[in-house]
């Protein structure tokens, strides 16, 4: 058994190529991708993630709306009792020209554990996503039932 | 004459109607009251009695017997799954789906206050779901554990995560209950698989319901396979909607039951987005669902079903004043015998049916939901859009003996003003005046074609009144 990924494209957004394309780099590499598509609620995350015992939610934002789609999604996942799930996000999460960095703590802030800029490659989540795996095995007892031998 | 018995054992009458194979039509049926509570093989032997006396003259062999019951209770379940939207969901659409009844829906890990509940309830069979495949498994091996542990002497079946079918069997052993473990109702997210489960349902209905409702006789007797009458009517919904192999089906359609106790809606189409922009989210609903709404009913569930729609709905409907309507709700659901006799009570009665249709159809009907957002609004569709449908049928006591049944079956459709719910926009009103449908669901599986006949030629256009079965052209 891979580890279960819970993707898809937050709020009214409805960019729906790169999320095809992270499918695809994610699957190709041997997770199990639960992909919600375009159009999600952060409930549809929250209640995907719950009933297939995803590990790590990777959500999307392009057309700008960022900011005000992802607040509260942490909250919601610690009330839902998934706290312990990871939370990625990358896309065009802001308007215009910002600067990263602060961009970045803000959404940190708001609890995802990575935040990435406009054009990253698949491979460097994979390659974040599987360290973060690892380090939630030890650091909170994670699963032990074989999952992450792929790894 | 070739001739197969179809026996239908009713909450309160037993039907039988018998059928000629080769001249595909019906011969004639009876119906006498059901006597499930001292010996049901008494009613049973008055209404074949009866059916014997009308065919005196004819010579005839019985070459097939088959029988659907909802007698003492008929099949009572209690469904549990994980999220509300997703694993609990798809556990009750398979429950309903199964011809149950549904007694209670639970999510997320029960509590002990949830399964002395569910002890009070006393189902007939508990069902248990939770978690895609490769999913969470700790819900449902949690609620196995919690109430097969409390429970011992009520049927299980397990359709979850299938990881977890291992730990599940190894609880049911252990606590010594009946179980049957199966396919997951919710395979993939927002996937309903419903066959799997609903075979395990049919069978411990016949292994066990059936004896335990006092229907042992009849299961040795004259058949050795019954279900419930419900998954008859689904069974001939279904093959009226989709055809048979040399005849084409009707295509989408409702079948709406209006009953003393119960109003029950089925629906055979995909019910796949039609309003421009309209995104699906969510559970995508079967192609054959059944609602049933315990609160809408002519007798027992008047008095709720004038609590669920309003005394003004029922004004605006009847024309009665307020005074009017609340006494003759709670003296009909005291008098479940009650017939309505002068014009003003049949018209009343006819007012309370049309409420029931129009509620019952919103409820079994998906529903368009406005979002706004920093784009403009957006369209959310969850559960199916009728409007594809283009045939209603009705049956129970109040359509069939309408003048107009049409006019009751109307207020299935949508309206302007309330359009967020995905109803019918127009069709056409049949009647089942003759009682058909759970005979013809019946006949379905082993003798389709004569089944698809017998519909063709027994359920009528809604508002007339012939004697003789209207021919409807077959394709
Ligand atoms: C095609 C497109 C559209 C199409 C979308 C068609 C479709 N079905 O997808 C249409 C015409 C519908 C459209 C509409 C709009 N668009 Co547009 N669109 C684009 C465009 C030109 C390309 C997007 C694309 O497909 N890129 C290719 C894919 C492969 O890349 P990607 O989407 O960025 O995804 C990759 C990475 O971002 C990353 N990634 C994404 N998510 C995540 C998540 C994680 C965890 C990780 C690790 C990585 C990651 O990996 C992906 C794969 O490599 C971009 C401009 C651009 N060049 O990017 C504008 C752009 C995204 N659109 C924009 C805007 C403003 C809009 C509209 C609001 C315009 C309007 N006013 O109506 C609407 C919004 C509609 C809506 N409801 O969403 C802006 C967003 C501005 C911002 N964020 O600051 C952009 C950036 C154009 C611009 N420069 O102004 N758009």
């Amino acid at each position: 058994m891979n580890a279960v990924l819970v993707m898809g494209v937050i709020g009214a957004d409805c960019h729906s190529v790169g999320n095809k394309i992270l499918d695809h780099a994610f699957s190709e590499a041997g997770f199990k991708v639960v992909n919600i598509g375009v159009l999600s609620s952060q409930e549809d995350f929250i209640n995907a993630a719950i009933e297939t015992g995803a590990d790590a939610m990777l959500v999307s934002s392009l057309y700008g709306h960022g900011e005000m789609d992802c607040r509260g999604l942490k909250d919601k996942c610690v009330e839902s009792g998934i706290e312990d799930i990871l939370l990625y996000v990358g896309g065009n999460l802001v308007v215009g020209k910002q600067d990263w960095e602060d961009v970045k703590r803000r959404f940190f802030e708001m609890g995802f554990d990575r935040v990435y800029p406009p054009g990253t490659h698949p491979d460097t989540a994979i390659d974040d996503l599987t360290r973060d795996l690892r380090l939630n095995i030890v650091l909170k007892g994670g699963r032990t039932d074989g999952v992450y031998s792929a790894y | 004459m070739e001739c197969i018995l179809l026996i239908d054992f009713g909450s309160t009458y037993t039907k039988v109607t018998v059928v000629d194979r080769n001249n595909q039509r019906i011969v004639c049926s009876s119906k006498t009251r059901t006597t499930v509570e001292t010996d049901i093989m008494l009613g049973y032997g008055k209404a074949l009695a009866k059916v014997q006396a009308q065919m005196a003259d004819a010579e005839y062999e019985v070459i097939d017997c088959l029988v659907c019951s909802s007698a003492a209770g008929g099949l009572r379940m209690v469904a549990s799954g994980l999220v509300k939207q997703l694993t609990a969901e798809a556990a009750r659409l398979v429950c309903l789906g199964s011809g149950a009844k549904m007694m209670g829906v639970f999510s997320q890990k029960l509590t002990s206050g949830d399964v002395t509940r569910i002890e009070a309830l006393n189902p007939d069979i508990i069902l248990l779901s939770g978690g895609t495949d490769g999913g969470n498994n700790e819900c449902i091996i949690h609620n196995a554990k919690k109430v097969s542990g409390a429970i011992g002497h009520i049927p299980y079946v397990a359709a979850g995560n299938k990881n977890a079918s291992d730990d599940l069997e190894a609880i049911f052993e252990e606590n010594g209950v009946y179980y049957k473990t199966t396919d997951n109702v919710m395979p993939e997210l927002n996937q309903i698989q419903i066959e799997p489960a609903r075979d395990a349902i049919r069978k411990i209905f016949m292994e066990k319901i059936i004896e335990a409702k006092g229907l042992g006789e009849v299961k040795e007797k004259l058949s050795k396979e019954i279900i419930p009458t419900p998954m008859a009517v689904l069974r001939a919904a279904e093959l009226l909607a989709g055809g048979t192999d040399r005849h084409k089906g009707w295509g989408p359609l409702l079948v709406i039951d209006i009953g003393g106790a119960t109003t029950d809606v089925h629906s055979a189409c995909d019910g796949y987005p039609t309003r421009p922009g309209a995104v699906m989210k969510g559970l995508v609903e079967p192609f054959l669902k059944r609602t049933v709404e315990g609160d809408l009913g002519m007798r027992v569930s008047a008095e709720s079903l004038k609590e669920s729609v309003g005394l003004m709905t029922l004004n605006e409907l009847s024309g009665e004043p307020y005074e009017y309507i609340e006494e003759r709700c709670s003296m009909l659901s005291g008098n479940i015998d009650m017939l309505a006799d002068t014009e003003k009570e049949v018209s009343f009665d006819e007012s309370l049916a049309a409420a029931a249709v129009k509620v019952a159809v919103d409820r079994h009907a998906g529903k368009i939901e406005s979002v706004y957002t920093p784009l403009g609004t957006l369209f959310y569709q969850t559960g199916k859009d009728l409007s594809s449908v283009d045939t209603i049928i009705g049956t129970g006591g109040v359509l069939v003996h309408s003048k107009n049944p049409a006019r009751i079956l109307e207020h299935s459709l949508l309206e302007e003003a309330k359009s967020e719910w995905l109803r019918p926009t127009k069709s056409k009103f049949m009647v089942d005046g003759s009682y058909m449908l759970s005979a013809a669901g019946l006949l379905a599986e082993r003798y389709p074609e004569l089944s698809f006949k017998l519909m063709n030629d027994y359920l009528k256009e809604a508002g007339r009144n012939e004697d003789e079965p209207q021919e409807r052209k077959m394709v």
